[in-house]
């Protein structure tokens, strides 16, 4: 059975061509997220020699810490609103730009910039914009009448403008990319149902709901998950924007693990706090996973 | 009524620029306002009084020349691209043949570890930077472009396993095959043949883990404090700025310079990249 022999020396080979990628990704994901646990329930320090093992200790004191619990309602409210305005904001533009028209190129071009550009000079841009003294927004709002000169919004200095101020640019952030995988999922939708839909008398509004976006259903999840993932871990959109402030008004768990354990010097409870970021991604990791067995299946 | 069919066929139209005019607008205004802001003085840009739309001082180059020449952007600039060729190399070298492996020579474990090495993808830098900082500083690497260059990979190698992996499976099984049957070993037809097929895979690779490395933030922050060591990320908004003073001509400028070839070189392999996002979702 030649075939068979070949197959069997072929499995060697495979394994011997898979183990530098499988042990690099064991070395540098794999042990760091398990030194993350051992951390967590340690009393590590940046300078301190040994650690020793201390239960939960870590985890009841970050859990009675009001900026603790601040962030992690923020981490949520951030990422839930953003992902609304996302999901809302590319379904409508991938739908506006699913069919060819002169300079399509371009306009991608365009409305990819916020999501190739670095995130870290995307938010400079915006902390320009958000400037409390030279805000153009605000030189608009003056001009139009609607915001009195000195006395215009703080967009990065009240909390609540802060916190809808991170939203947006997160929003901003991801919806390049949920737009372009929205339209790589048109393409894939048979372009006759909805015309057939519009032939029998269905209106625009009718076949949207009723026919395209159930029919889309499957390229929204995706989008959505990987949406939730890069904003719920992201930290630089709060760091450059308000580093968290005013007053821990805007952190987020991320953000709160850097200042905790590499600027505060606590590994342990900066590592505690990262790991609340683990539930959420193991539900998203699960739901990735079904969805890939289902297309699979069908 | 032909009438009505025609307003609304307008209406629609109307609707359709719209929406495309605004969500344009709203996504590229910052960009929009870095060009603007570069070009203008000091004096100009920091007058309230002034509109900040059009020149009111003549235009002029003083903010790049400060950026180039008074600042470390430059060095940043060099830092960042070598970074990003050395990950791209030890991304190719682990990610080409362990995408093999999984595409062609083991089976039906194949793609259920693709799927598995795709999640690692998934773990945040946010999650591992803290006990990674810990690793650095044993291995005696911080503060030097040499941790990035050890922690990067671990976020381009996945995602470049799952793209190569759809490459391969593309390429016909027939004509490594024949090339074996010609004398060529297994080891031997992947290295001569499926890898020169592959350039357009590989190239996607490539830009992928280039933009990924300009891009990151998280790890360049957390390893690296010295100025002439820095990232652009990371170099640009921190060392720019000086206590409490934004220079945002230059920043402006740092911004824009680095952000729009990424872009440009993104936008070209656009579809590649979505291909490898939207796993089995579009068929």
């Amino acid at each position: 059975m030649a075939v068979k022999r070949r197959r069997s020396t072929g499995f060697g080979l495979g394994v011997a061509m898979f183990a530098p990628a499988a042990l690099y990704i064991l070395l540098l994901i794999a042990l760091p997220f398990s030194l993350a646990f051992v951390y967590a329930f340690s009393d590590a320090r940046i300078g301190s020699g040994g650690s020793h093992f201390v239960g939960l200790d870590n985890f009841r004191s970050i859990l009675k810490s009001p900026s603790f619990l601040r962030a992690l309602q923020n981490s949520f409210v951030f990422t839930i609103s953003s992902q609304i305005l996302v999901l809302i904001g590319s379904t409508t533009l991938a739908l506006a730009l699913k069919d060819k028209f002169r300079g399509r190129g371009f306009v991608r071009f365009l409305i990819l910039l916020p999501w190739v550009a670095p995130i870290s000079l995307g938010a400079i841009g915006w902390k320009w914009i958000l400037d409390s003294i030279y805000s153009v927004i605000n030189w608009i709002l003056v001009a139009v009448h609607l915001a009195k000169p000195y006395d215009a919004p703080m967009w990065l200095g009240e909390p609540k403008l802060a916190m809808l101020s991170v939203i947006l640019v997160h929003t901003w952030r991801i919806l390049p990319f949920s737009t372009v995988i929205i339209l790589a999922g048109l393409t894939a939708i048979p372009k006759d149902i909805p015309e057939a839909a519009a032939v029998d008398g269905a209106g625009f509004w009718r076949t949207l709901f009723e026919i395209t976006l159930p029919m889309m259903r499957p390229i929204l999840n995706v989008a959505l998950l990987f949406g939730i993932i890069f904003t719920f871990t992201d930290m630089t959109v709060v760091y450059i924007l308000t580093s968290g402030g005013p007053a821990d008004k805007t952190q987020v768990l991320p953000s709160l693990a850097f200042f905790t354990g590499v600027q505060g010097s606590d590994l342990a409870a900066g590592a505690a706090i990262s790991l609340f970021l683990v539930p959420l991604l193991v539900v998203v990791a699960y739901l990735m996973l079904r969805m890939a067995h289902r297309a699979e299946v069908v | 009524m032909p009438r009505r069919g025609q307003n609304r066929a307008r209406m629609g139209k109307l609707g359709h620029w719209l929406v495309i005019v605004v969500f344009t607008v709203l996504l590229a205004f910052p960009f929009y306002w870095m060009l603007i802001t570069i070009f203008k003085q000091t004096g100009d840009l920091y007058n309230t009084d002034n509109n900040p739309f059009t020149f009111n001082a003549a235009p002029t180059l003083d903010n790049l020349q400060v950026l180039f020449f008074e600042t470390r952007f430059v060095r940043w600039l060099g830092n960042t691209a070598l970074v990003g060729v050395l990950v791209v190399g030890i991304t190719l070298v682990l990610a080409l043949p362990a995408a093999y492996a999984l595409a062609r020579l083991t089976g039906q474990w194949g793609q259920r570890l693709g799927i598995g090495i795709f999640l690692t993808y998934l773990v945040p830098p946010t999650l591992l930077f803290i006990p990674l900082s810990r690793v650095v500083a044993e291995l005696g690497l911080q503060d030097t472009i040499w941790s990035l260059v050890l922690v990067y990979p671990s976020f381009t190698v996945p995602f470049s396993i799952w793209l190569l992996m759809g490459f391969f499976k593309s390429i016909p099984k027939e004509l490594e095959d024949a090339a074996m049957v010609d004398g060529l070993t297994r080891f031997g037809a992947f290295v001569k043949l499926v890898v020169p097929m592959s350039f357009s895979g590989i190239l996607t690779v490539v830009i992928f883990t280039f933009t990924l490395v300009t891009q990151e933030f998280v790890y360049a922050l957390t390893f690296i404090s010295p100025e002439a060591n820095q990232m652009l990320g990371v170099g640009v908004p921190t060392f720019l700025v000086r206590g409490d003073v934004y220079f945002w001509g230059s920043l402006m400028g740092a911004c824009l310079i680095a952000s729009v070839p990424i872009a440009l070189v993104y936008n070209l392999f656009l579809d590649r990249f979505i291909a490898g996002f939207t796993v089995g979702a579009v068929k």
